[in-house]
């Protein structure tokens, strides 16, 4: 029962919930983390799950499906009735901002899914967006991740003309968020000071300090596998989901975290090699054409393995645990950073 | 140009591509705008280049990796994290 939409999450902790359908209890590495989840208002799941369940069943007085909440965090809370996904964006969120970035959703059918209403609604003061299901990556089988699928949608959303009103994308702002968590949480781990120190050696922008050099390239500001779903399920092309973070920007932030597993060592070359190519094949504008990519990636790539430092270290502690062979290799990345200056694009770019 | 520290004329050299000018008296140097960073470039490039290449020739070499990389894993086949993926990474694959 995977969600059609993942909310953003600041909580350094909360993993995306991956369920696959009729596995209600599954022991995927999704659910290996402990994760502090702050409960949800009370009646909001309840009003939620009756929300998707009036768009799914409209008409009809028994519900044939059951319900299922896909998430429940802080940020936001996915709830689905049949092919209905209601999602409750994080508290706080912009609704002129929200509604800016639905509105691209809505004009870019075979780009990201289109949502089931063109306006958030307001439930006990919380904007919720109502989605169709989509069925995700399998999460209990990543070799099947459609790198292709991921990098010829990022270019064809790259290369769509941005609305003038579109917000900016939010990359620098969660990395900053994941950052703040850090120093605020566990600012005494020795992992933390190399992490710390990367990311003061980023340029302002990429820290989210000043405006971002690029305000016309259309971005999803937070790519990975959980933000993409087939529709119609099972078997429908590969669709975007997730507006929350999607505005104008940098596009290489949308490349930059595939790009920084594999500069940590831990995606395979074949899977980035993959990804980079159907991306250039497909006329992505993030990267030239040809030749090393990297004078473009290197500061977004820097700024996620930050920010994915950032939280495992600030999860490991929470879990009063030491870091994993995987989390180590993103901190040592981290460490690594302060002694290669960063690359600079505009005097590398072909 | 004058040198500002001890005043004596300062004369132009070009190390690696780059104009720099130095002080024919306290043998101080001043950089332009830009000349540091690409000397530092200069710098990053050596020392990337400065291992030596493996010798044996891969049918598919592997893609560019940043300088800050995995000494391995970005590099070629014989990255510790290896082949069957670890499931740490398996998560982190599907979280922002």
């Amino acid at each position: 029962m995977p969600r059609a939409a993942d909310p953003p999450d600041p909580d350094a902790g909360a993993a995306p919930a991956h369920p696959k359908p009729r596995h209600p209890k599954p022991t995927h590495p999704l659910r290996a983390y402990p994760h502090p989840v702050t409960p949800a208002p009370d009646l909001l799941i309840p009003a939620l799950t009756a929300r998707a369940r009036a768009a799914a069943h409209a008409g009809s007085s028994s519900c044939p499906c059951g319900a299922a909440t896909l998430a429940d965090r802080p940020d936001g809370t996915v709830v689905r009735h049949g092919d209905t996904v209601a999602k409750a964006h994080p508290p706080g969120t912009d609704p002129t901002e929200l509604a800016r970035r639905l509105a691209v959703a809505s004009g870019l059918p075979g780009v990201l899914l289109s949502p089931l209403a063109p306006a958030p609604l307001d439930l006990r003061g919380r904007l919720v967006t109502l989605w169709p299901y989509g069925t995700p990556v399998d999460p209990d089988d990543p070799d099947a991740a459609p790198w292709e699928a991921a990098a010829t949608l990022l270019a064809r959303l790259h290369r769509t003309p941005a609305p003038e009103d579109l917000p900016p994308m939010r990359g620098p702002a969660k990395a900053a968020q994941a950052v703040a968590r850090l120093r605020a949480a566990a600012a005494a781990h020795p992992a933390a000071a190399p992490v710390l120190r990367a990311w003061n050696a980023l340029p302002a922008w990429a820290r989210a300090e000043t405006p971002l050099p690029d305000a016309t390239t259309l971005c999803h500001g937070d790519l990975h596998m959980g933000q993409l779903v087939r529709h119609p399920a099972p078997a429908g092309p590969w669709l975007l989901i997730d507006v929350d973070d999607l505005g104008v920007g940098v596009p290489a932030w949308d490349l930059a975290r595939p790009a920084a597993w594999y500069a940590c060592g831990l995606l395979p070359p074949d899977e980035w090699t993959r990804f980079l190519t159907a991306y250039r094949e497909a006329g992505g504008p993030a990267v030239p054409a040809d030749g090393d990519p990297w004078p473009a990636l290197d500061t977004p790539a820097r700024a996620l393995t930050v920010q994915t430092a950032a939280r495992a270290v600030a999860k490991a502690v929470a879990a009063g645990r030491p870091l994993d062979e995987v989390e180590q290799a993103v901190v040592d990345a981290c460490d690594r950073m302060a002694t290669v200056p960063p690359q600079l694009a505009q005097e590398h770019a072909k | 140009m004058q040198c500002p520290k001890c005043r004596a004329p300062m004369h132009t050299y070009n190390r690696n591509g780059v104009q720099i000018e130095q002080c024919s008296g306290c043998r101080g140097i001043f950089l332009d705008y830009g000349e540091l960073e690409s000397l530092t470039r200069l710098e990053a490039q050596w020392s990337q280049a400065a291992p030596p290449p493996p010798p044996a020739p891969q049918a598919y070499p592997a893609p560019p990796a940043p300088a800050w990389g995995a000494p391995h894993g970005g590099h070629g086949h014989h990255g510790h994290h290896g082949h069957h993926r670890h499931k740490s990474f398996g998560h982190m694959l599907f979280s922002s």
